[in-house]
C-alpha cells in the first residue's frame, strides 16, 4: 500500500505527519518511511534508526571521447538543454543541465559519447524495529530531483513486500519532482493550513491530483488558526477530510527540536490514529 | 586586446547588464583598431535551460582575451569561460560601460 | 534603483508575509516581482487586479501528426522517459511525462514529430491596494520551474521601476537553491534570508546562503519565530555573526501573521502592536544597509 504526503505550499507540515505516522504505524506493524525530498530531505531529523546500508545512486550522462571526436557539433545541436557546448576542438558537458535523453550519444557520427554513470546522490536506509526509514539526498550541485525520486521509489518496492504500508514525503509544489512522487501512489494526503496561502495553494495541489487521476484526503494543520474557508472548500467540492491537526505553540517548540510529537499529545495522536484508521481499512478492502 | 562587456545597450554611455547568463548585449571593444560592435543575446530569454552555458559559448565565439560584468557568472558559464581562458572582472554593476572600462584601466575592479 | 530579494531556503518560515509587508511600507516608491512563481501567494496580501495578463512559454512538447504517422515505434523506442504510450494502435505523447527533449522529432521517419512550444502559466502586471504596481506570475501544473519565469517576472518588474524612477525592486524570491533561486537573486543590491529556528530552517539558511556567497550579495537575515527555540536562535545568530551577514531583527512567534493573512491584510496593516514596529524597525534597517 503507497501512501504519499504532498502539499502545493512549503511548511505545512508535511514531515511533521509523515513522520510521526510512520511511528504511529511502527507501534504495531511494519512501515517503510522514504523521504523524496532529496534537495533537502528533513524526516530523518526526526527519526532515530540505525544505518543499515548506503547506496551510491547514479544517472546516465555523456562522456567525451578526444580520440573519436570529429568535432562535427551535431552533439551540440540536438542537445535542447544546452547541457552539450562546443568550445572549438573541445566539447563541454554540464551534468546538472543533462536530462539524460541520450539523443547526442546516440546521434553522434563516431561514437564520442559514450553515456556512463554519474553519481548524482546517495540513499540510506535505516531501521529501527518495525520502521524502516529512507531518506535519498542529492549531490549539491546536481538540479534533478526527478531521476533520484524515482529510483528511491523503486528501491522500496523491490526492497519491501505489497503489503507492508509505505509512506512517501514529497517535496512540495506542484511541479515535476511532486508528480514523480505521486504519480504510482494509491492514495495522496494533501495537507494543508486553514488560511488564505493554505487554500489557494490546497487547490494548485487538488488540481495536480486530479490531473494524475490520484483518490487524495486532506489533513488539515493547524487547525484552530485562520478561517474555515479550507474546510468549506472541502464540503464543496467533495474531498474527504482526514484529521484535523490541532495548532499549538508546543508542537513548534517540539519540531524545532527535532522531536515526535504524537506521543506527547493526546489529541495530535488521536487525529493520527484517525488517518492510520482509514489507511488500514482501505488496504484491507483493496487486497480483497 | 579584445574586451568584452555584459551591457543593456550598443553604446559606450549604455548601462552594464549586472548578469550574465541572461545579459540583453555582449559588446566588445577591440582596443587596437578601437571598433565597438555587439551581439543581441536577449533571444536567450526564450531559453528555460542553460542560458549560462549558451550565452558563454557565444563569448567564446566572439573571442575576447577580458569580460567585464557585474555579479559574475553562475557556475556552469563560469566552468566554460574558464575552459575558454577568458579572464573575469566584476564589479561593473549600475554604471555605464564608458565607466566600467575606466575602473577596468584603474585597476578597480575585482578579479572573479 | 536598488534590488531586493527574500529568500528563505525552506518554506513556511514567513517570507511572503515579510515581503509583503515590506511591499506595503514601501507604497508606490517600490514595484514589487513575486518569484516565487510555483506557490505564488503574495497575491492574497496585496490584492491586484491582474490587469495586462501574458502567456508564458517554456520547454517544449512532442506532438505527433497521426496523418503522418506510420506506427514505426521509432519515436517510443528513443524515448527515455516512456512518454510515448501505444494505446489501441495509435502512439501519442504523454505530456506528464514528456521531457521537451527532442530527440523523437529529430528521428522521425516521416517527419510527424513536431515540437511545440508550452504554454506553462501567466505572467500579470497588476496594481496592487497600495496604488504600486507588482508582477506576478502563475506556474501551471506539472511544470518545470526553470529560471525562465522567475527571470521574465524580474525583468519586468525592473523596466517598469526604471521607466517610473521607482527607488527599488522588492522580489520575493523562489524557494530552494536550484535554478529558480539562482534567478531570483543574480543582479541583487541586497539579499535578505528569512529563517525560522528548527533544525531543519538553520540547515536550509547554510544552503542558501552558499548561493548568495557565490554572487557576493550583502546579506541580512530575519529569525521569524526566534522564541520558539532560543538554543537553535543562538546557533543562527553565532552563523551570521561568522558569516558577516547583517541581524537584521529577530521576531517573535506571533498569531497575530496568520490572523492578518486571514483577512487579507499584511501585518503592518493590522493595527498597532508588538510584531507591527518590529517589522517596521526592520524595513527601516533594510533600507540604511541598502543605502549604507
Amino acid at each position: 500500500m503507497n501512501i504519499a504526503i504532498a502539499s502545493g505550499k512549503g511548511g505545512t507540515g508535511k514531515t511533521t505527519l509523515s513522520t510521526n505516522l510512520a511511528a504511529l504505524f511502527a507501534e504495531t506493524q511494519k512501515v517503510v518511511l522514504s523521504d523524496l525530498d532529496v534537495e533537502e530531505p528533513n524526516s530523518g531529523l526526526f527519526i532515530k534508526a540505525e544505518l543499515l546500508l548506503e547506496e551510491n545512486k547514479f544517472k546516465m550522462m555523456p562522456e567525451w571521447i578526444e580520440d573519436n571526436c570529429s568535432l562535427c557539433g551535431i552533439c551540440q545541436d540536438v542537445c535542447n538543454f544546452h547541457a552539450v557546448i562546443q568550445l572549438g576542438t573541445k566539447i563541454m558537458i554540464f551534468p546538472q543541465l543533462c536530462h539524460s535523453c541520450y539523443a547526442c550519444s546516440e546521434l553522434c557520427p563516431g561514437e564520442a559519447l559514450p553515456m556512463i554513470p554519474k553519481k548524482m546522490g546517495v540513499l540510506k536506509h535505516f531501521n529501527n524495529g518495525n520502521l524502516s526509514f529512507i531518506e535519498s539526498r542529492l549531490d549539491i550541485g546536481e538540479e534533478q530531483a526527478v531521476p533520484l525520486i524515482s529510483q528511491t521509489i523503486q528501491y522500496v518496492k523491490e526492497k519491501f513486500s505489497d503489503n507492508i504500508i509505505k509512506i512517501y514525503d514529497a517535496p512540495p509544489g506542484t511541479s515535476c519532482p511532486v508528480i514523480e512522487a505521486t504519480k504510482d501512489a494509491d492514495f495522496v494526503m494533501l495537507v494543508t493550513e486553514p488560511t488564505p496561502f493554505g487554500l489557494h495553494d490546497l487547490k494548485l495541489a487538488v488540481e495536480t491530483m486530479k490531473e494524475l487521476k490520484k483518490d487524495f484526503g486532506v489533513v488539515v494543520n493547524r487547525y484552530g488558526i485562520g478561517n474555515n474557508d479550507v474546510l468549506e472548500y472541502c464540503i464543496t467540492k467533495d474531498i474527504l477530510v482526514l484529521a484535523k491537526i490541532p495548532n499549538d505553540r508546543r508542537i513548534a517548540e517540539l519540531y524545532s527540536s527535532g522531536k515526535l510529537i504524537y506521543n506527547q499529545h493526546p489529541e495530535v495522536r488521536k487525529q493520527l490514529e484517525n488517518i492510520k484508521d482509514y489507511i488500514l481499512k482501505i488496504n484491507q478492502s483493496s487486497t480483497r | 586586446m579584445k574586451i568584452a562587456f555584459t551591457t543593456k545597450g550598443v553604446y559606450w554611455e549604455s548601462v552594464m547588464d549586472s548578469r550574465f547568463g541572461r545579459t540583453e548585449y555582449i559588446l566588445v571593444y577591440d582596443d587596437e583598431t578601437k571598433e565597438l560592435t555587439n551581439f543581441d543575446n536577449r533571444s536567450i530569454n526564450n531559453e528555460a535551460h542553460g542560458a549560462g552555458p549558451k550565452t558563454a559559448q557565444k563569448l567564446y565565439e566572439l573571442s575576447p582575451d577580458i569580460l567585464i560584468t557585474g555579479n559574475g557568472p553562475g557556475g556552469n558559464a563560469a566552468s566554460v569561460i574558464q575552459q575558454a581562458g577568458i579572464k573575469v572582472f566584476i564589479g561593473a554593476s549600475e554604471m555605464s560601460v564608458k565607466e566600467a572600462y575606466e575602473k577596468y584601466k584603474k585597476d578597480e575592479l575585482e578579479g572573479f | 534603483m536598488k534590488e531586493i530579494v527574500i529568500i528563505s531556503g525552506k518554506g513556511g518560515t514567513g517570507k511572503t508575509s515579510i515581503t509583503a509587508s515590506f511591499a506595503v511600507l514601501g507604497g508606490n516608491n517600490v514595484v514589487v516581482a513575486d518569484c516565487d512563481v510555483d506557490a505564488a501567494d503574495m497575491h492574497l496580501l496585496m490584492q491586484p487586479d491582474f490587469a495586462l495578463p501574458e502567456d508564458f512559454y517554456s520547454g517544449e512538447l512532442a506532438v505527433i501528426d497521426q496523418d503522418k504517422c506510420t506506427q514505426c515505434g521509432d519515436c517510443a523506442n528513443v524515448c527515455r522517459y516512456d512518454a510515448i504510450p501505444v494505446i489501441k494502435k495509435i502512439y501519442i505523447v504523454d505530456t506528464l511525462s514528456c521531457e521537451g527533449c527532442g530527440y523523437c522529432s529529430r528521428i522521425c521517419p516521416t517527419e510527424a514529430i513536431t515540437n511545440i512550444d508550452l504554454m506553462v502559466g501567466k505572467w500579470y502586471v497588476s496594481t496592487v491596494k497600495t496604488g504600486g504596481v507588482m508582477v506576478h506570475a502563475k506556474l501551471g501544473v506539472g511544470a518545470d520551474n526553470s529560471g525562465k519565469l522567475v527571470a521574465k517576472v524580474k525583468n519586468e518588474a525592473k523596466q517598469i521601476a526604471t521607466v517610473n524612477n521607482k527607488e527599488c525592486i522588492i522580489i520575493d524570491g523562489s524557494p530552494g537553491i536550484g535554478c529558480p533561486v539562482v534567478s531570483s537573486i543574480s543582479g541583487a543590491n541586497f539579499v535578505i534570508l528569512v529563517t525560522e529556528p528548527s533544525a531543519s530552517g538553520l540547515h536550509d539558511l547554510r544552503r542558501v546562503y552558499e548561493l548568495v556567497k557565490k554572487f557576493k550579495i550583502k546579506a541580512g537575515c530575519i529569525i521569524n519565530k526566534a522564541d520558539i527555540n532560543n538554543e537553535v536562535t543562538g546557533e543562527i545568530e553565532k552563523f551570521l555573526k561568522k558569516e558577516n551577514i547583517a541581524h537584521i531583527s529577530s521576531l517573535p512567534y506571533d498569531e497575530t501573521f496568520t490572523e492578518a493573512m486571514t483577512e487579507g491584510k499584511t501585518i503592518v496593516e493590522y493595527g498597532k502592536n508588538k510584531l507591527n514596529n518590529s517589522i517596521v524597525e526592520s524595513w527601516k534597517k533594510v533600507q540604511l544597509l541598502v543605502n549604507n
